[in-house]
C-alpha cells in the first residue's frame, strides 16, 4: 500500500508545527512505501500529489479536541473553504477524486497542541508528549495496518 | 443619520477580516471599512536576534510568498553588510522570485478568482469554488494546479525543499542550480507559457463581454507604486521605486533606502492594518495602489517578448496612460504571469546560472539596512537596525497588503454603493463585495503579521448604529 503523509502547519507557530515535526518524524524512520511531504497549508496543488497513492495521511495540529490526538478517515467532500492559503484534507481529497480520479483513501491525525500565538515559540511540553505518542501510533499503524488508536481519541 | 452593513469573514483570502458599511437615510451605502481584527507582532519577535537569521525566519511569517520575505529580508543583510550578491547569486534569486509569482498569481487567478468568472457572480456560493470550477472546466483547473506546481518546482529544484530551506541568504544563494535540474525545468516552460496564454485568453474574453461591468467595478484612480530597472522596465526584484500620477507622470522616482521620505504610517481606529501613504502628498490625498496593476502602471515596457506584446495591448485600453479599477488587476497578473514565465526561460537559458559562485561573503559594516523586493502583491520592504553586536534592535515590515489597505476599503465603498441597497446583504452583493478584496489578492496573515483562516463578517448598521443585515462567511 502507498501511503502519502503530509505533515503541515507554520512550525515558527508554536503548536501549529506538530504537524511537520511528526512528518519529520515518520520520515526518519525509512519505512517503506511511504513518501512524506511538509508544507505550511494544504492547497490545490495537494490535490496532484495524492493521485497515485492508495493512502493519504494528513498530519496537522489540533487546536481542540481529543488528547493527544484524534484519527479518523476522512471522506472527499464539497467544500466553500479553499482560501488563497488553506484547503481541508475533505476538500483536496474531492478534488484528487474529481481531476485526477483518485482512489485514495483519507485519514487524519489531530494532534493537541495548545499555543499558537507567538511567533518562534517551540512546541509546548504537553504538546511534545502528545506529538510523541501520535508517532508511535502512526508508526504502528504504517508498519502493522490499520488500528483504531489505543489512546483517548 | 446612516445605516450599517457588516460583512465578515471575507472568503477565499487570507487572515480574518471584517466589514462594515454604513447606509444613510436614502438607503445608500455611503462609508464602508474593511476591519483586520488578529495583530500579533511579529516585528517584536525578531527583536534580539541575529539579522543574519531573519533571511530564515521570516518566510514562516507566511507559506504563500515566503521566497518575497526572505527575499526583502537578504537584500536588508546585504545593505547591512555593504555587499552586492555574485551575478550567479542574483540570478538565482530572480530565478526564485519569477517561481514565486508564477506560482503565487496561479493560484489567484485559477482557484480563487476566476469561478466568479466563470461561474458567475451570482452562481451558487457552494459551487462557485476552484471544486465547482473543476467540474465545470476540469482540464483549466489541471492547467492551474500544473502551472502551481510548476512556480513551486522552481524553487524546490534549487532548494531541495518546499520550506524550511529557501536558499537566499546575504550575499546571494546557498545553493547551486545542477544542470539536470536546470534542464527539467526548462522542458516545462513551453507548457506553462501556454497555460498563461489561455488564461489571458479566458479573461480577455470575460472582459470583452462584460466591459461595462469591468470598467466599472471598484472604480476610482489612485496614484500607483512599483519597482522598474534602470530602462523603466518592469522588475519584480530590484530597481528604483516609482510612483506615478492617475494621469501617468512621474510623481517621484527614489531608491530603497530613501523610501521613509516617500512613505508615512497612519493606524486607523478601526483596523490593525496600518494607512500607509505617499507622505509628499499628505494623509488624505496620499494613498497609493501597489501589486500587480501598480507595477504594470508605473512600468514603461516588458523585457519578455510574449508579456511585452500583452502590455502593449493592457495599456491601449486607456491610451497608453495608467488603468483604473480593481478588476484590471486580474488582468495585469495575468500579464505578470506570462512574464514571469518567461522570465524563468530567460534565467534558465542564461550560462551562468549554473555557477557556483552563488555566494559573496560579508559582516556587519554598519547598523542599519532596508531591502525590499516586489512580491505577487506588491512592494515589500523590510528595515532593520542592529547594535554592534549584529542583534537586532529594531524592526519594520512594510507589507504589500498594508499599502493596498486604503484601496482596498475604497473598493469594498464603490461596490457596496453599486450592489448593497441598505437593507439586506444579498448574497450576489457579498460576493461582489469581497471579490473587491480578492481582486488585491490580499494577504492578511502577512500584513498583520498573523497566521489563521480568513473569514468574513459583514455588518450593515443604520443611521443610530442599528444591525439591519449581519451576514457571516467562512
Amino acid at each position: 500500500m502507498r501511503t502519502l503523509l503530509i505533515g503541515y502547519g507554520n512550525p515558527g507557530r508554536g503548536d501549529d508545527g506538530l504537524g511537520p515535526a511528526l512528518a519529520e518524524a515518520i520520515e526518519a524512520l525509512g519505512l517503506p512505501d511511504l513518501k512524506v511531504d511538509i508544507d505550511f497549508q494544504l492547497n490545490v496543488e495537494d490535490a496532484w500529489d495524492l493521485n497515485g497513492y492508495d493512502r493519504a495521511i494528513f498530519a496537522d495540529a489540533a487546536v481542540e479536541g481529543a488528547e493527544p490526538f484524534f484519527w479518523k478517515e476522512v471522506e472527499p467532500l464539497d467544500s466553500a473553504d479553499f482560501s488563497s492559503h488553506a484547503a481541508s484534507p475533505a476538500g483536496v481529497l474531492k478534488l484528487a477524486k474529481n481531476l485526477f480520479n483518485a482512489k485514495v483513501r483519507g485519514f487524519v491525525i489531530g494532534i493537541r497542541g495548545y499555543e499558537f500565538d507567538v511567533f518562534g515559540a517551540p512546541i509546548t511540553p504537553k504538546a511534545q508528549d502528545n506529538l510523541r505518542q501520535a508517532i508511535a501510533f502512526l508508526a504502528d499503524q504504517l508498519r502493522f495496518g490499520e488500528k483504531e488508536p489505543t489512546a483517548p481519541a | 443619520m446612516s445605516k450599517i452593513i457588516t460583512i465578515n469573514p471575507v472568503t477565499r483570502i487570507e487572515g480574518h477580516a471584517r466589514i462594515t458599511l454604513h447606509a444613510g437615510d436614502d438607503g445608500k451605502v455611503q462609508k464602508a471599512y474593511f476591519h483586520v481584527n488578529e495583530f500579533r507582532g511579529f516585528e517584536k519577535f525578531c527583536e534580539g536576534r541575529l539579522y543574519t537569521e531573519m533571511p530564515t525566519i521570516t518566510p514562516r511569517i507566511c507559506g504563500i510568498c515566503p521566497t518575497s520575505h526572505s527575499m526583502a529580508s537578504a537584500k536588508a543583510c546585504d545593505h547591512i553588510q555593504r555587499i552586492q550578491p555574485t551575478p550567479t547569486g542574483i540570478l538565482l534569486r530572480r530565478l526564485v522570485q519569477a517561481g514565486q509569482i508564477l506560482s503565487s498569481h496561479a493560484l489567484s487567478f485559477f482557484h480563487l478568482s476566476s469561478p466568479d468568472m466563470l461561474l458567475g457572480f451570482d452562481a451558487d456560493p457552494a459551487k462557485r469554488n476552484v471544486l465547482g470550477l473543476a467540474e465545470k472546466d476540469p482540464a483549466l483547473a489541471i492547467k492551474g494546479i500544473r502551472l502551481r506546481k510548476f512556480g513551486q518546482e522552481v524553487s524546490e529544484r534549487l532548494t531541495g525543499k518546499k520550506i524550511h530551506v529557501l536558499g537566499v541568504v546575504p550575499g546571494g544563494m546557498a545553493f547551486a542550480l545542477k544542470e539536470e535540474d536546470r534542464l527539467a525545468l526548462l522542458a516545462q516552460i513551453p507548457e506553462a507559457i501556454a497555460t498563461c496564454q489561455v488564461a489571458l485568453g479566458i479573461l480577455k474574453g470575460y472582459i470583452n463581454e462584460n466591459r461595462k461591468m469591468v470598467d466599472s467595478f471598484a472604480m476610482f484612480e489612485s496614484p500607483y507604486l512599483g519597482t522598474v530597472d534602470k530602462d523603466g522596465a518592469l522588475d519584480f526584484y530590484d530597481g528604483t521605486l516609482r510612483w506615478v500620477n492617475p494621469d501617468g507622470s512621474t510623481l517621484a522616482e527614489a531608491q530603497v533606502w530613501e523610501y521613509q521620505k516617500y512613505i508615512a504610517e497612519r493606524s486607523m481606529d478601526f483596523t490593525y492594518l496600518k494607512y500607509p501613504y505617499f507622505k509628499p502628498l499628505g494623509f488624505e490625498k496620499g494613498f497609493y495602489q501597489v501589486g500587480t496593476l501598480g507595477r504594470l502602471n508605473v512600468a514603461s515596457h516588458i523585457r519578455t517578448p510574449l508579456a511585452q506584446k500583452e502590455f502593449t495591448e493592457f495599456r491601449s485600453l486607456k491610451g497608453g496612460k495608467p488603468v483604473h479599477g480593481a478588476f484590471y488587476h486580474h488582468y495585469a497578473r495575468l500579464i505578470e504571469m506570462l512574464h514571469a514565465a518567461e522570465e524563468v526561460q530567460r534565467l534558465l537559458e542564461d550560462p551562468r546560472i549554473t555557477g557556483t559562485d552563488i555566494q559573496a561573503r560579508g559582516h556587519r559594516n554598519c547598523l542599519e539596512g532596508i531591502g525590499h523586493t516586489e512580491a505577487p502583491r506588491g512592494t515589500l520592504f523590510h528595515h532593520y537596525k542592529v547594535d554592534e553586536t549584529g542583534a537586532l534592535t529594531k524592526v519594520n515590515l512594510l507589507i504589500a497588503t498594508g499599502q493596498n489597505n486604503p484601496a482596498m476599503n475604497q473598493a469594498v465603498l464603490e461596490v457596496a454603493k453599486q450592489y448593497v441597497d441598505g437593507r439586506k446583504v444579498t448574497e450576489g452583493a457579498l460576493n461582489r463585495v469581497e471579490h473587491a478584496i480578492r481582486c488585491y489578492d490580499p494577504c492578511l496573515s502577512c500584513s498583520t503579521h498573523a497566521y489563521g483562516k480568513m473569514p468574513l463578517d459583514v455588518e450593515l448598521q443604520g443611521p443610530d448604529g442599528e444591525l439591519i443585515d449581519h451576514v457571516v462567511r467562512g
